[in-house]
């Protein structure tokens, strides 16, 4: 701390070229922030905007858009597809793709409910069973992906078919399980509610470890004699993260249930998987497959290791989502993980902000770009319009989305930082 | 005459080679007999190389000479079919990039492999990160500034793409990163083959460094002057087979490119005796020059013709 104010540090070691424009404090940060996305370094600003903008126009059309009973069940309602998204985000990152996890969710469904009602086996060992058969099919991608080089396109193409046919098969002739309501999964997915008090501890925790990483961290860096946040900015975005969050989790608790564990779940799949990808040596070599697989591989990067990966935490991840369609619905049937599940999936983490074409993207892509195909199904439900227009409706914001990728792709790179 | 001359050169030369290696003690990396085929191509036969610590070798040689496959034998991108690699007097396996990292090659290919959507840090650290688990980005930061000053890079920030970097500073990231092992050998495939004049010159003077702080260099390299400027010894390829070593010093040129091109008349030395119109000393060193010199258009393209069917021959 005390490099912070001698003058013998006034210069970090990163910011002693004459060409760096930076300022200092809270305002160089704000800078900093502002010439990023104006560089077309647009982040996760589109889709914060995006869920704006949808906000606004649904409650426009239907004041109970925004109802907080509403917006409750829409976080609960997100977070199957939304788990699955996570998934699907590792794969996209090396430059691959999994079309299959619609069709593996509702596989796993069907297991689930196979071996938990028909079977009689304890629901937490189905699910553990369902999740484990994900990691095998992964398994199964990754072999044929690396033994043979198909590419994974095909590979999935084809496990979409396969596993919608044993799905069919394993339900049998009725074609559909039900979960007993009174079932501790079931009530997990529908019923089980985080006391508004334990909501509002989370929030402040989730602000605090924020601000004491962030804080370690800048303090570790000046120790290294390297440029670091402001403990001013620091605290000022903790603390706006924390009236935020509270805000919103007081409107929750209105008249809705408010956060369901599910969610809460969701979120923290989403913030382990944020640190594995940025914090890890798993992480790095993921956007390094994705960036340049022959680069990757002569700095000596297990590049087979990090591809089955991927495509084993796809699958994985598809099944739990699976798991958790199943225990929302409480049943298992022949159109589970059918329909627009695949794409909405796929869809949620390219608006989200990760590239298709690999090596770039972050795990909170998936939980915003799902709140916002959320957010659309929802709104059109709430104004009575079909899945006619919902499907219309999505396509064409994972166009836009799509769009504005490439405008900031090109904007980044006539700006250097492509 | 060509065919005659290149393995002429090939005897003379290897005692030239032992002599120049003799110097620094021991060789730290040899390499005997190895070859490497691709289907019906024979892309190295039976190469032998050796060299030691704080020494530059030039390995120098036309297209397709085999320069780039057996620098990926040795940074074990391809495995060789034959023959054995000796390192600090071990016989080794190369299986694959990572075991010669860490045996302690390092190898800066020509397309310098980066991945270009990380960042400088990242490139530098990837593969090698400290703490694995939960990344130590700040000794990885310190490190690579470190490292950077070192090598004088001109770089403004780390934090930035690859993507957003000059052909010259990626370079020198590329380089820095090969260092990072602290390896006994580093490989440079074609290292100024992008750069401008004084970015040339910056690497040149990396390798020096490089030597002076007592690794073993190879550089590939198709520019005669980096050459010369900097290799204690040249190792000539050609179409898979070792044509000769030099010691630096005591080659002309002419006798690199002799090498090169298997032949000592060849479409290097006839340019070079047009070009000079024969008044230039370099022009004396064979007869070959004075020969294309004194001869009119229409002779220089019957000479043509005979040394393309020579060189088909040999």
């Amino acid at each position: 701390m005390t490099d912070l104010t001698s003058p013998a540090a006034a210069v970090a070691t990163d910011l002693q070229d004459e060409r760096l424009r930076q300022g200092a404090g809270l305002r160089g940060a704000l800078q900093a922030t502002l010439s990023r996305v104006r560089g077309g370094d647009l982040g996760l600003l589109p889709v914060i905007l995006g869920l704006v903008v949808i906000g606004i126009v649904f409650q426009i059309l239907n004041d109970n858009f925004l109802s907080s009973a509403n917006l409750a069940n829409l976080l609960m309602e997100s977070v199957p597809v939304g788990v699955i998204s996570l998934g699907l985000v590792c794969v996209l990152l090396t430059g691959q793709i999994d079309l299959s996890v619609g069709s593996v969710s509702g596989l796993s469904s069907a297991v689930t409910a196979v071996l938990f009602v028909d079977q009689g086996w304890s629901p937490w060992l189905a699910v553990v069973a369902a999740v484990a058969m994900g990691a095998v099919i992964g398994l199964v991608y990754a072999q044929v992906f690396i033994r043979f080089g198909v590419p994974s396109f095909v590979i999935t193409l084809a496990g979409l078919l396969a596993f919608l046919g044993i799905q069919l098969k394993v339900l049998g002739k009725d074609g559909s399980i039900n979960l007993p309501f009174d079932s501790g999964l079931v009530t997990f997915a529908q019923l089980k509610f985080v006391p508004a008090w334990m909501s509002y501890v989370l929030v402040a925790l989730i602000a605090a470890g924020l601000f004491a990483t962030g804080y370690l961290g800048a303090r570790e860096r000046r120790r290294a004699r390297l440029s670091a946040t402001s403990t001013t900015a620091l605290a000022v975005r903790s603390a706006a993260l924390l009236v935020g969050s509270a805000a919103v989790v007081w409107y929750l608790y209105q008249d809705g249930r408010g956060i369901g564990w599910m969610f809460v779940l969701f979120v923290a799949l989403v913030i382990i998987l944020n640190y594995a990808l940025t914090r890890t040596k798993w992480g790095k070599s993921v956007f390094a497959v994705g960036g340049n697989v022959e680069a990757a591989r002569r700095a000596g990067i297990n590049v087979r290791a990090v591809y089955t990966s991927v495509f084993v935490l796809g699958t994985s991840l598809a099944a739990f989502g699976g798991v958790l369609a199943a225990a929302r619905l409480a049943a298992a049937n022949q159109s589970s993980g059918g329909g627009d599940v695949n794409l909405n999936a796929i869809a949620a983490v390219v608006i989200g902000g990760t590239s298709l074409f690999g090596g770039r993207g972050s795990a909170y892509a998936s939980l915003l770009g799902i709140l916002v195909i959320q957010s659309i199904s929802s709104g059109l439900t709430l104004l009575n319009l079909d899945s006619a227009y919902r499907f219309t409706v999505t396509g064409i914001v994972l166009l836009l989305a799509v769009i504005l990728d490439s405008v900031a792709r090109k904007s980044r790179a006539s700006h250097g930082r492509a | 005459m060509s065919t005659g001359s290149s393995s002429n050169s090939a005897t003379a030369t290897n005692a030239a080679g032992k002599a120049a290696t003799g110097k620094a003690g021991g060789p730290i990396l040899s390499l005997r007999g190895i070859s490497k085929t691709f289907g019906a191509v024979a892309a190295l036969t039976d190469i032998d190389l050796e060299v030691s610590a704080g020494e530059v070798l030039a390995l120098v040689g036309d297209n397709g000479a085999g320069k780039s496959t057996l620098v990926k034998v040795l940074s074990g991108v391809h495995t060789a079919d034959a023959g054995t690699i000796t390192f600090q007097g071990e016989q080794v396996t190369i299986q694959n990039p990572a075991a010669a990292q860490r045996l302690g090659i390092a190898t800066v290919y020509q397309d310098l492999a980066l991945c270009e959507n990380l960042n400088v840090i990242e490139n530098l650290f990837l593969g090698q990160e400290i703490r694995p688990a939960r990344l130590d980005s700040v000794a990885m930061e310190v490190k690579s500034w470190e490292l950077l000053r070192q090598l004088s890079a001109k770089l403004p920030t780390l934090r930035i793409p690859i993507a957003s970097l000059s052909g010259g500073q990626r370079q020198t990231v590329a380089i820095a990163r090969s260092l990072l092992g602290d390896p006994k050998v580093v490989i440079l495939d074609e290292p100024t083959a992008a750069l401008g004049v004084a970015q040339t010159a910056e690497v040149l003077n990396l390798v020096e460094r490089l030597r002076d702080n007592g690794h073993a260099v190879i550089m590939i390299s198709h520019s005669m002057p980096d050459v010369r400027a900097v290799a204690d010894t040249v190792a000539v390829l050609r179409l898979g087979r070792n044509n000769g070593v030099f010691a630096v010093k005591d080659v002309s040129n002419e006798d690199i490119i002799a090498a090169i091109t298997g032949a000592t008349d060849n479409v290097v030395s006839r340019r070079a005796a047009r070009t000079t119109d024969g008044h230039d000393s370099a022009a004396d060193d064979s007869a070959a020059d004075g020969a294309a010199a004194d001869g009119a258009a229409a002779d220089e393209a019957a000479d043509d013709e005979a040394a393309n069917e020579r060189d088909e021959r040999s």
